[in-house]
């Protein structure tokens, strides 16, 4: 299928819960479809699964990543086709069981596969710095730390990077996990009226490079809403060119950065498009 | 009258958990204690009054051969709280007692001073004690250096912890806490290009963020001893 290409195992990860991972997940994942890159994204939130609903897969799961790593079915038979871009897959996580049924080598095996099948593994990592995190992290090329501007997520982010320092496969054979941080929910007239943080200290105090900046926006929650990523349900809108910029850097290629505008140049835009 | 013998009868014992070091020898033990005198040897005192559990798992010693290796840990100064792993040691009064039902916690990384990954085969000796880590110290992260003087070049996270049993030296933010001459040395300072930090300590004085001046947040700040005060200020 890809024979010839290295796949890229990619985690997105947080720490915090709610700052926007399964969005974001699916969103790139689907960006990275769109551009032509053959994407799974595997959800590690066992118990808790959701990227299944983001993805509006959720009628069509028979077998999870449990039943593949016990045995119980294939990789082949637990993969859903996306039905909007034939380049995604999803491989979804089992909502009856807990992180424990997750093995560390049973996950070795599934990506070691998965990276025979794909261009990129986006492994959507469930909150927190237990089990589900760890493994999800575990094997990871890359990593996207998603962070909301206020300073809990902040720290919790800064908690995770250290663990993917010292506990991924990568860390431990003296190699480092390429790190990228995406900022999410951004409010750029709250950031102007310092009510979060803004992009300079966030960027200050985790010291790694900035993927990209997605703007708090309703058409996210609206894509969340009807189970389509919001790169494919409103691929014009404000966070879905952000979150294509960011999947354009995440390849590789030289985009300028863009910080969503302040509330002035919006009104000035609204402004002048009546008075025209 | 009897309700008071009851009382007394009734007398309750309450039980603690505490979090140790769990030491797992791998045989042979002579390898296993030369690993060991490298690890103390690049940082000293790290175990020196810390419990220390001994997990007997994968040694499978004899009653005898693990009073031996108990005494061979206290020749290093190491003291052993526990012994876990086994069924039952036979027979041996002198070995610490049997626990049971630990669980596991994160590892320890032990702190790596820059000069045991230099292959310099001479300067053993006379090498002044100190750390540099040229990273940031992320949250959840801790650097213990009790032979001397830590110096971080990044940042220390919130939530990160820096002890030394010098002086602290940080080029970055400090957001976390950092403790000084954590060994007893009054002499101790810390130094932080920007202060932001949570709680500042030298030996067992020590002062949190409420109680640290507003006036020196963001800025350069060193903190000493003046005989029982801990006195932070800003540097200019």
């Amino acid at each position: 299928m890809s024979e010839g290409k290295s796949a890229r195992v990619l985690v997105v990860t947080s720490g915090k819960g709610g700052v926007g991972k399964t969005t974001s997940t699916a969103a790139m994942g689907a960006a990275l479809a769109h551009l032509g890159e053959k994407v799974v994204v595997v959800d590690f939130d066992v118990g808790l699964r959701n990227l299944d609903l983001v993805l509006g897969a959720e009628r069509r799961v028979v077998f999870d990543l449990i039943n593949v790593i016990n045995g119980v079915a294939k990789l082949q038979q637990a993969l859903i086709r996306d039905k909007r871009l034939e380049n995604l897959y999803l491989l979804p996580a089992s909502q009856t069981r807990d992180k424990d049924a997750l093995s560390e080598e049973g996950v070795a095996k599934v990506i070691a596969e998965l990276r025979t099948k794909f261009d990129w593994i986006v492994c959507d990592s469930p909150a927190g710095i237990e089990r589900g995190a760890t493994l999800a992290m575990r094997h990871a090329d890359a990593a996207i730390i998603v962070t909301n501007p206020e300073v809990s997520s902040v720290r919790d982010s800064d908690r995770i990077i250290g663990l993917l320092d010292s506990k991924t496969e990568r860390a431990e054979r003296g190699e480092c996990v390429d790190k990228h941080l995406l900022i999410t929910r951004y409010h750029p007239w709250r950031a102007a009226r310092g009510e979060m943080l803004s992009i300079e200290d966030v960027l200050e105090i985790l010291s790694i490079p900035l993927l990209g900046i997605i703007p708090e926006s309703e058409e996210v929650l609206r894509a969340s809403n009807v189970g389509s990523p919001v790169t494919v349900n409103a691929a014009l809108s404000a966070p879905a060119r952000a979150y294509f910029d960011a999947t354009r850097r995440l390849k590789g290629e030289q985009i300028p950065m863009q910080i969503p505008n302040e509330s002035r140049g919006i009104f000035n835009k609204l402004f002048g498009r009546k008075a025209a | 009258m009897s309700s008071f013998i009851c009382q007394r009868q009734s007398l309750t014992f309450r039980a603690r958990s505490y979090m140790a070091f769990a030491f797992a020898p791998q045989p042979p033990i002579e390898d296993w204690l030369a690993d060991l005198d490298a690890t103390l040897e690049r940082s000293r005192g790290f175990f020196a009054g810390h419990p220390v559990v001994l997990d007997l798992s994968s040694a499978r010693l004899s009653p005898p051969a693990a009073a031996q290796l108990v005494s061979e840990l206290e020749a290093r100064n190491i003291r052993v709280l526990g012994i876990e792993g086994v069924e039952a040691i036979a027979g041996e009064a002198k070995l610490p007692p049997l626990l049971r039902g630990g669980r596991g916690a994160q590892d320890i990384e032990l702190p790596e001073p820059a000069a045991a990954a230099a292959p310099g085969p001479t300067l053993k000796k006379s090498e002044p004690a100190s750390l540099m880590i040229d990273s940031p110290v992320r949250s959840g992260q801790s650097v213990v250096f009790i032979d001397g003087d830590v110096t971080i070049l990044g940042s220390v996270g919130s939530g990160a912890e820096i002890i030394a049993g010098g002086s602290i030296h940080i080029y970055g933010t400090l957001r976390g806490l950092a403790m000084a001459g954590a060994a007893g040395n009054p002499r101790a300072r810390i130094f932080c290009h920007r202060f932001e930090g949570e709680l500042l300590a030298i030996g067992s004085h020590y002062k949190t963020a409420d109680e640290i001046e507003d006036s020196l947040r963001r800025g350069p700040t060193q903190a000493w001893l003046d005989g029982n005060t801990l006195k932070i200020s800003a540097m200019n």
